[in-house]
């Protein structure tokens, strides 16, 4: 084991203590998407060729658009600490406002993609969907729930970080205090950790 | 250690110091560790009383064959009421959340936990969690008759209230997780001065193996009920056979969660003893590191065993062979403890007060349930005994014979500390032996009739197992009586009994018994700076805990 | 590491490693995107999952600076992937070997 330091028992703020916590919460977050990455691993051994069949639904277009905006979103935001850091104040409401925006850019964009998906009858329970073999319906379920799942992923991270935003204005967060804006940031990253397994997993296996 | 009395008249405890609210309120929006964990203490136990009394009604229904008190779906309802309230709102709380929270900042030297402010939500959303299960069996529709594992495709297809049972089960997930999480922080991060890893007392060692157990595993089931919510909200089909979903897969992820969750009852339970145990043979504890380490290999092991309650549903061969050999293993750091408790007490001065009745209990109890653990571990006996009641019989042995009673060692060992009251000794130990009695006639007789080929669950049985019901239903009730004597005890003492500021009676080594009691506020005026090993008690021992102290 | 200053990374500032780390990210997602047409028979899926990693492993390393923590941060990552790495195979224990 390694011994970080003990004295941390009577300063009031451990900036490093709030990270480990941050961490921590981020591995629970991390396995409960991992419960349903090894649902999705079993089924797609178990229907190979149907997932072949369902993932041709899917417009790689989306998938691809939506992982550039993410990325860039990870961007801005690690780009809003270090202007903290740098005592940039502005700057860093600037880039947190951009990744808010960003992060709106990809729900809309969800928003159209699963519109399309629900035009064409394919949706949780639907005839059209009922019709297909199981494979193709396990897919689809997986689909609705992980992707849906992580939108509701993105959209707590717009309100964290929202409200971080607000906080940098108030000076609650200076350049001096700003763990709660890297543990948002730390969010957000995971955020975009678990699209990066999403992307390929459901629209690149075609 | 002759007890240095500190003053008990120049400090305000935890239990008089009401920050800004008053009455109610300074307890329910307290952010003291010491607070939470008796908000715990009473909320657990009322779910236990509510637990036991499902149980009673359950032997009662069993005490002949045929129609005795309730219809058979009462029967299964309420068998899944009690695994719910016992399991989530009981046992896996039971240690952790209550005496974990109470004393983990004092054992490691630090005025409060790392979170507080986490720590205040983990309790409240316990407290939903348990109200969400209290409620489901009140709505329309009726209690949930899954049984507490929520097996795929009934519990998609009854249409019992098994939502609000679900979700409960997620909330309390929750709750569960950011103890966890907290208890990790605070032990790596506020432990005084001088305390290094193997300076930490054996209870903080269980504590951080179960908090990563509680940390890692419960989003597993989290995800897992989520997805059976979602099934049964929206049709998904993901384990539901008629649209090509995998039942089993829904077992595998279940028990990926349910088996560790296990270890997260019974490690905290192996702390307690290890800490009872020196304390009352007046020896340090034989093999302190094969203890800790011990508890993290249960930890690490458990992990690895879940598939062992699925040796009947079809798996592979090479999965039946290699869960089968990882469960003989787990066994071995479980026996390392039980060695080392024992060792301790060899050539020890024994002093056979309550909490050291307790602990012995726990280890004959816990024996008893490890070693039919073992039994059913192998492939070719287990088919024979799945699903019986000697199942049912294993798991009371090792989480009310283990665990349950780790719990009542820990009130005993520590009620006086938490409350500044003591309770009459004699009572408690008559308390003991009804309730060793009574367990062992209750839970027994399961072993044997399970033997036989009694299912586990059933509602009815054949005239040749009413012996052995018979006998199990009539301990049940002398179990009852015992629990009655002890919590009797323990309101007398908290209503009637004599105040003690006493700070260390039974002579304890550990940082809590040199805290006032009952403890201030923030635990420590000064913090106090570690030197030696947790159990020293060999050497002449008064001194060389606290340096201050020998100041 | 030192807790009483409150500064928690040990290292100056710079924005210039984020926007180079980006940038791999994007040739990252367009690699993937294109040999995702390409039928690489078992191997497929191993790549589209080994570009993934490397992904994570610079925004976990850069981007959530896990370079600049101390060791118990990467060791908590390490068990944590562990925990996962280990019901993926016992799982499939059941699954794929007969």
């Amino acid at each position: 084991m390694s011994s970080i330091d003990h004295s941390a028992s009577h300063v009031h703020r451990d900036d490093v203590g709030s990270r480990l916590g941050m961490w921590l919460f981020l591995f629970t977050e991390l396995i409960l998407f991992g419960g349903m990455f090894l649902v999705y691993s079993i089924y797609r051994f178990n229907y190979q060729q149907e997932f072949h069949l369902a993932a041709k639904e899917l417009n790689t277009l989306f998938g691809a658009l939506n992982t550039i905006i993410l990325l860039t979103s990870s961007l801005t935001m690690a780009l809003s600490i270090t202007a903290l850091q740098k005592n940039q104040k502005g700057l860093s409401i600037f880039l947190q406002s951009v990744t808010i925006l960003f992060a709106l850019a990809f729900m809309v964009n969800k928003f159209f993609e699963w519109s399309a998906k629900f035009h064409h009858g394919i949706f949780p329970g639907s005839e059209t969907l009922l019709e297909k073999s199981n494979g193709e319906i396990l897919f689809f379920g997986l689909y609705y729930i992980m992707t849906g799942l992580h939108g509701l992923h993105v959209i707590i991270g717009v309100v964290l970080i929202g409200v971080m935003t607000y906080f940098t204005s108030k000076n609650r967060i200076t350049s001096d205090n700003y763990v709660r804006l890297e543990s948002a940031g730390l969010y957000w990253h995971l955020v975009d950790i678990i699209w990066i397994f999403l992307f390929p997993l459901f629209y690149l296996i075609t | 250690m002759t007890s240095k009395s500190v003053s008990s008249n120049n400090y305000e405890s935890y239990l008089e110091y009401n920050g800004k609210g008053r009455g109610l309120k300074s307890w329910i929006f307290s952010t003291d560790h010491k607070r939470i964990g008796l908000l715990y203490l009473i909320t657990m136990l009322i779910f236990f009383a509510v637990g036991v009394t499902f149980g009673f009604l359950m032997r009662l229904e069993l005490i002949a064959p045929g129609k005795t008190i309730m219809d058979p779906q009462t029967y299964n309802a309420i068998f899944t009421l009690h695994g719910i309230i016992m399991i989530f709102l009981f046992i896996i709380p039971g240690l952790p959340a209550v005496f974990g929270n109470f004393f983990l900042p004092i054992l490691v030297g630090a005025k409060d936990v790392s979170f507080p402010r986490l720590n205040l939500l983990s309790w409240w959303l316990f407290l939903i969690g348990g109200l969400l299960a209290i409620i489901s069996v009140f709505l329309p529709g009726g209690p949930a008759d899954t049984g507490w594992t929520f097996y795929i495709p009934y519990s998609v297809r009854t249409s019992t209230n098994v939502f609000p049972a679900l979700l409960a089960a997620f909330v309390l997930g929750f709750s569960s997780i950011l103890t966890g999480l907290n208890f990790v922080t605070t032990i790596h991060r506020l432990r005084v001065p001088g305390m290094t890893w193997f300076k930490m007392p054996l209870f903080v060692w269980s504590l951080y193996s179960t908090a990563w157990i509680q940390v890692l595993a419960t989003p597993i089931v989290g995800i897992t009920l989520l997805l059976v919510i979602l099934e049964r909200a929206f049709g998904f089909g993901i384990f539901d056979p008629a649209l090509g979903g995998d039942p089993v897969l829904y077992q595998h992820l279940f028990w990926i969660y349910s088996h560790p969750a296990v270890y997260i009852m019974i490690i905290p339970a192996m702390g307690v003893i290890s800490e009872i145990i020196p304390v009352f043979a007046q020896r340090t504890i034989f093999g302190y590191k094969f203890i800790a380490f011990s508890s993290i290999a249960i930890a690490l092991f458990g992990s690895l065993v879940w598939a062992h309650h699925m040796f009947t549903v079809g798996m592979s061969g090479t999965a039946m062979f290699v869960f089968s050999l990882l469960t003989f293993l787990v066994a071995i750091p479980s026996a390392i403890k039980v060695f080392n408790w024992v060792s301790t007490l060899y050539k020890g001065s024994i002093a056979t007060d309550p909490p050291l009745l307790y602990a012995l209990g726990f280890i004959f109890l816990f024996s008893i349930g490890g070693f039919t653990g073992l039994i059913q571990g192998a492939l070719s006996v287990n088919m024979h005994i799945h699903d019986t009641s000697f199942i049912v019989a294993h798991f009371h042995y090792v989480m009310f014979g283990g665990t349950g009673f780790g719990i009542f060692a820990a009130l005993h060992f520590w009620f006086p500390k938490m409350f500044g009251k003591k309770y009459n000794l004699q009572k408690a130990k008559y308390g003991f032996w009804t309730l060793f009695i009574g367990f062992n006639l209750l839970y027994f007789p399961l072993f044997v009739m399970g033997w036989l080929g009694m299912p586990r669950r059933y509602y009815d049985y054949l005239p040749e197992y009413h012996i052995y019901h018979l006998v199990s239903t009539i301990g049940s009730w002398i179990l009852i009586l015992g629990l009655i004597i002890m919590f009797g005890n323990f309101i007398y003492a908290l209503l009637k009994g004599e105040k003690t500021s006493e700070v260390n009676p039974w002579g304890g080594e550990t940082l809590e018994w040199h805290v006032p009691t009952p403890p201030p506020l923030e635990n420590f005026d000064e913090i106090p700076t570690i030197e030696t090993d947790p159990y020293q008690y060999v050497q002449n021992n008064s001194d060389n805990v606290l340096v201050k102290e020998a100041n | 590491m030192d807790n009483h200053s409150h500064s928690n990374n040990n290292h100056t500032p710079h924005y210039g490693i984020y926007i180079i780390v980006w940038l791999a990210l994007l040739i990252l997602t367009g690699v993937t995107v294109a040999v995702a047409g390409i039928d690489f028979g078992g191997l497929t899926i191993a790549t589209a999952l080994l570009i993934a990693s490397i992904k994570s492993y610079l925004v976990l390393t850069i981007f959530m600076h896990l370079k600049n923590e101390s060791k118990v941060f990467s060791l908590f990552v390490g068990v944590a992937l562990l925990f996962l790495l280990v019901s993926f195979v016992l799982l499939f224990a059941d699954y794929s070997f007969l």
